[in-house]
């Protein structure tokens, strides 16, 4: 008997605004417990909330992105539960009509493309954070996050493979980067996800019995307890168990899920519409202002790479996976019109610095005008492209510029006649032998010719022109 | 001249102008008052005389409301001052914020002069339900003052203040305000910023003025009213100058008199006395006509549905978690949830606690809260379309009984939300309604009646009022206070 599993996401993202859902404190992550904080967000007696009008239109710039479609009714409910994280003991979100619903967003797996259609994306807030004291003295509560604005993106189960939800939320992350909607750093706790999962016989087309996981902090781990949730299901039915309806925690140390509450267990959250924020319609023009100005989404800028720059699909794959280092690439090509060479360093030797100090090339101080001008130096055959291998570094490192660099260390290669002829007679007169190799027909003899002049010159000089002048002293002899 | 006390607050503003008396002066004499006559109200929570006295040194040059002392119902939250709403749970509790209308009282010139009692979270018709002690009625301190704001209502009609704040949700301004022979407003739902109100149900929340005329009510909301972008829920409507709307002249206004507000068994004395009011508006030229409100027995019961369920979440906070009170020795949160929970809150707010977490739990949503809500919406036409109709006003008796004796209803919640069946329409349709003094009872009780209008003419029912004001004289009555 063969199973497969039927799987949805719940992902929430932090949206990128300066303040928080319904409040003026700021968004910043980190600071001192409690000091990002207002009676606002804190709950206190007598406090409203006000909406932040940056959170409204990042959550319909996500929605239109996703395909959803936009009731144009904004509404909020009170979620209401008690937890001591939860400052009002209710959080605001939205309920019967969300913000957006029936999207969809498009993944590639193993080559092939597959829809997973999206149910709705709505608004809310966050909660904040209870650290417990080791030992289990006392727990403390810090509402730092406590109204932090999210958005919330709930899939419908369409995804089948474990590895199908990893590729949608690497997707679902790169587009709402794209859209400049939410960092969607999971370390930070701007990008949380929870799943459903349940499975039934391949073939079969209804739902089983679900069980939603939670506590999983990396996309990896959403596939690791997907993964082992699924295998779990199996071995239950297949001893002719029943699966239960439950909310599981991924336990990373033991690679395991285990059981949190059942849904007996599960809350009556008597949502009700917030009598504070009195219920409006937007506007059709800012709907249509958002999707009018709407940047280029990752799949297209990759197809555009591909069919108007002429780049590989790997290269348009990697330069489109980060918004910023499309806009960066794109930047060098001003500059620079060659862009497999600038695909090329952005991919090789400029990736492999950024890697290695945890740098993204934005903000790293090699700007696009200097690449472009390392590169044309490249082309003038002033410097071989091993030199500028070594310059680059020096410009990530300081941030001079090529020219700059190359005069300071008297870098530039030896392409002109003068020293170049000197040496060239020197190593063809100390290597006899091979010269004559190379007259009996022998090419690679010439390489180890062109080796020793380089060698010489300390690699300054410019290696074809060294081949070149090689060529016409030894047919001369 | 008469004691200052006993004076309104456009008499001594004039008096100010004058320079004839200092705002010490003021607050020596009301204080003076509340001295001698409180321990027989007890409209005060708190009362400070050198905190008030402080205000004084540093009053804004030209304030609207420059040196008179204003009362403030207890849940109404001052930065670093005790609110409490009248409750356990709350005792001791100090915001670190103030509500948009202290911030405007204070910049024009008010002086917070106390703290007045009410029912616990504003939940009763009595003040009996304040965990601190009852407040008496000033007219006869066998008998409630009325609640919610009853401290308020007490304080103003026993000149213990010059004007005060109430908050009403179902008629807590305008019932305490009739059976303590005050003016009393609940302004159109938006009209005065809810920002820094201890909500009992957001959706019905209004603060407003409780004065001894017609005039200072119209100073006093003219100060408080406006666009607040710290209420989402206010409405940016430009305030209107009220006072310059007052004219003793209601000839051609049409006055619309519900039928369904005049029934059987009501209170006699009440309803003779609305009735000369009627007759009195009608020889000043005003045109009455019979109007229906058809949906007004559903009233109560929509009330107590919708104000529950909001109140049910907005007082989830009070978990002993960040302020307040909390209970001895928790074992275990659940356990200090409910501990604290238990012991902090009086039973009438048990009771709608438990009324409103029910009405909204699954399953019984539909048949309650949504049902509720649709009558509600009902309601709200019924008004909508006697204003459309061409009716200025409303008019109607604020309650239908005059002051209870204390104990009479306490034990009988029903009897005690039917005090409210002439004031709780007026919420849920979110128009403004004034209450104001139009007879007393042989036994020397006040009786008020309701002027309701549409959304922000708030002017109109001002107008009608001072119109009725002017021409008889029972805002000049005092009581007399043993």
């Amino acid at each position: 008997m063969t199973y497969e599993p039927v799987i949805g996401l719940e992902v929430h993202v932090q949206l990128k605004t300066a303040s928080k859902m319904f409040c003026g404190c700021t968004t910043e992550f980190g600071g001192a417990p409690n000091s990002h904080t207002c009676p606002v967000c804190l709950g206190f007696p007598g406090v409203l909330p006000v909406l932040n009008q940056r959170a409204l239109v990042g959550s319909i710039r996500a929605a239109i992105a996703v395909g959803c479609k936009i009731s144009g009714k904004i509404t909020f409910h009170r979620k209401n539960y008690f937890y001591p994280d939860l400052p009002k003991d209710h959080q605001i979100s939205q309920y019967d009509e969300p913000l957006s619903e029936n999207g969809h967003l498009k993944i590639k797996i193993s080559g092939k493309e597959k829809t997973i259609r999206i149910k709705r994306v709505h608004m809310e807030e966050d909660a904040g954070k209870l650290i417990h004291e080791e030992g289990g003295g006392s727990s403390f509560v810090d509402f730092n996050r406590s109204g932090m604005p999210l958005l919330e993106i709930v899939s419908e189960p369409d995804i089948n493979l474990p590895e199908e939800a990893y590729r949608y939320l690497t997707d679902l992350k790169l587009l709402l980067r794209y859209l400049d909607v939410s960092d969607c750093d999971m370390e930070k706790g701007s990008l949380r996800c929870d799943a459903n999962i349940s499975i039934r016989k391949k073939g079969e087309t209804g739902l089983g019995t679900k069980a939603e996981v939670k506590n999983m902090n990396s996309f990896k781990a959403v596939k690791s307890a997907l993964e082992f949730e699924f295998e779990r299901q199996v071995k239950r039915l297949e001893a002719g168990e029943r699966i239960v309806q439950e909310t599981r925690l991924w336990d990373p140390d033991r690679e395991i899920t285990v059981s949190m509450r059942s849904k007996e267990e599960a809350h009556d959250y008597r949502y009700f519409p917030e009598p504070d924020i009195v219920p409006f319609m937007l506007q059709n023009d800012l709907i249509e202002m958002e999707r009018k100005n709407l940047p280029e989404l990752p799949e297209a800028r990759k197809a555009r790479f591909t069919s108007a720059f002429g780049l590989p699909e790997y290269d348009a794959d990697v330069l489109t996976q980060e918004k910023d280092t499309a806009d960066y690439f794109e930047e060098c090509l001003k500059f620079y019109d060659k862009p497999k060479i600038i695909s090329n360093w952005l991919m090789g030797d400029v990736s492999g610095y950024l890697n290695a100090k945890n740098l993204f090339v934005r903000n790293s101080k090699l700007r696009p005008q200097g690449l472009a001008g390392l590169l044309k130096e490249v082309d003038s055959g002033k410097i071989s492209g091993k030199m500028a291998k070594d310059i680059i570094i020096e410009m990530l490192d300081t941030g001079k510029d090529a020219p700059a660099i190359i005069s300071e260390k008297g870098l530039s290669q030896i392409s002109d006649g003068g020293e170049l002829d000197k040496v060239a007679e020197e190593v063809i007169a100390e290597n006899r032998k091979t010269a004559e190799d190379f007259l009996n027909g022998k090419d690679n003899a010439l390489m180890f010719l062109v080796g020793q002049v380089m060698k010489k010159t300390k690699g300054k000089a410019n290696p074809s022109a060294v081949n070149k002048m090689l060529r016409e002293k030894l047919s001369k002899k | 001249m008469d004691n200052l006390y006993s004076l309104t607050a456009g008499e001594l503003l004039s008096l100010l102008d004058k320079k004839s008396v200092k705002p010490e002066e003021i607050i020596e004499s009301v204080y003076f008052r509340a001295q001698s006559v409180d321990k027989n109200i007890k409209g005060y929570i708190h009362i400070d005389k050198e905190k008030a006295l402080a205000q004084t040194k540093s009053l804004p040059a030209a304030g609207k409301l420059r040196g008179i002392p204003v009362a403030v119902k207890d849940n109404i939250c001052v930065e670093g001052e005790l609110t409490t709403c009248a409750s356990k749970i709350l005792r001791g509790f100090k915001p670190p914020y103030s509500a948009t209308v202290i911030e405007k009282l204070k910049s024009e010139g008010a002086i917070i002069c106390g703290r007045t009692n009410m029912d616990e979270f504003a939940f009763g018709s009595s003040c009996e339900n304040s965990s601190y002690h009852p407040t008496l009625n000033p007219w006869d301190t066998g008998r409630i003052p009325g609640g919610s704001s009853g401290g308020s209502a007490a304080v103003v009609s026993a000149d213990e203040a010059i004007m005060a704040l109430g908050s009403d949700t179902g008629g807590s301004i305008r019932q305490p305000a009739s059976l303590c022979g005050v003016v009393g407003m609940k302004p159109t739902y938006g009209r005065v910023s809810r920002y820094g109100l201890i909500a009992f149900a957001s959706s019905l929340d209004q603060i407003g003025p409780l004065t001894k005329d017609v005039r200072d009510a119209a100073l006093l909301l003219g100060v408080i009213a406006g666009y607040d972008d710290k209420d989402s829920t206010s409405v940016n409507i430009p305030v209107p100058d009220y006072l310059g709307c007052l004219e003793n002249d209601v000839k051609g206004m049409k006055i619309g008199i519900p039928k369904e507000y005049f029934v059987s068994g009501m209170d006699k004395e009440v309803e003779g006395s609305v009735k000369e009011a009627i007759t009195l508006l009608k020889g000043k030229g005003a045109r009455i006509a019979e109007v229906s409100l058809p949906h007004t027995e559903y009233a109560v019961a929509v009330y107590y549905i919708l104000a529950t369920a909001e109140a049910s979440s907005n007082l989830a906070r009070f978990d002993g978690i960040q302020y307040g009170y909390r209970c001895a020795d928790p074992e275990n949160l659940l356990d200090m949830y409910e501990r604290t929970r238990g012991e902090g809150f009086g039973a009438e707010a048990k009771r709608r606690i438990i009324l409103g977490t029910y009405v909204l739990s699954s399953g019984y949503y539909d048949a309650y809260y949504l049902k509720a809500q649709k009558v509600r919406a009902l309601i709200k036409n019924d008004f909508e379309r006697i204003f459309e109709s061409g009716c200025d006003c409303i008019l109607t008796p604020t309650s239908p009984t005059p002051a209870f004796k204390i104990g009479e209803r306490a034990l009988d919640p029903l009897s005690m939300y039917l005090s409210d069946i002439f004031t709780i329409s007026v919420n849920l349709a979110g128009v403004p309604g004034l209450s104001i003094p139009c007879g007393f009872t042989k036994n020397g009780l006040p009786i008020g009646m309701q002027l309701i209008g549409n959304f922000f003419e708030e002017e109109k029912l001002f107008r009608v009022a001072y119109t009725y004001e002017s021409n008889t004289d029972w805002h000049k009555k005092n009581p007399n206070i043993q």
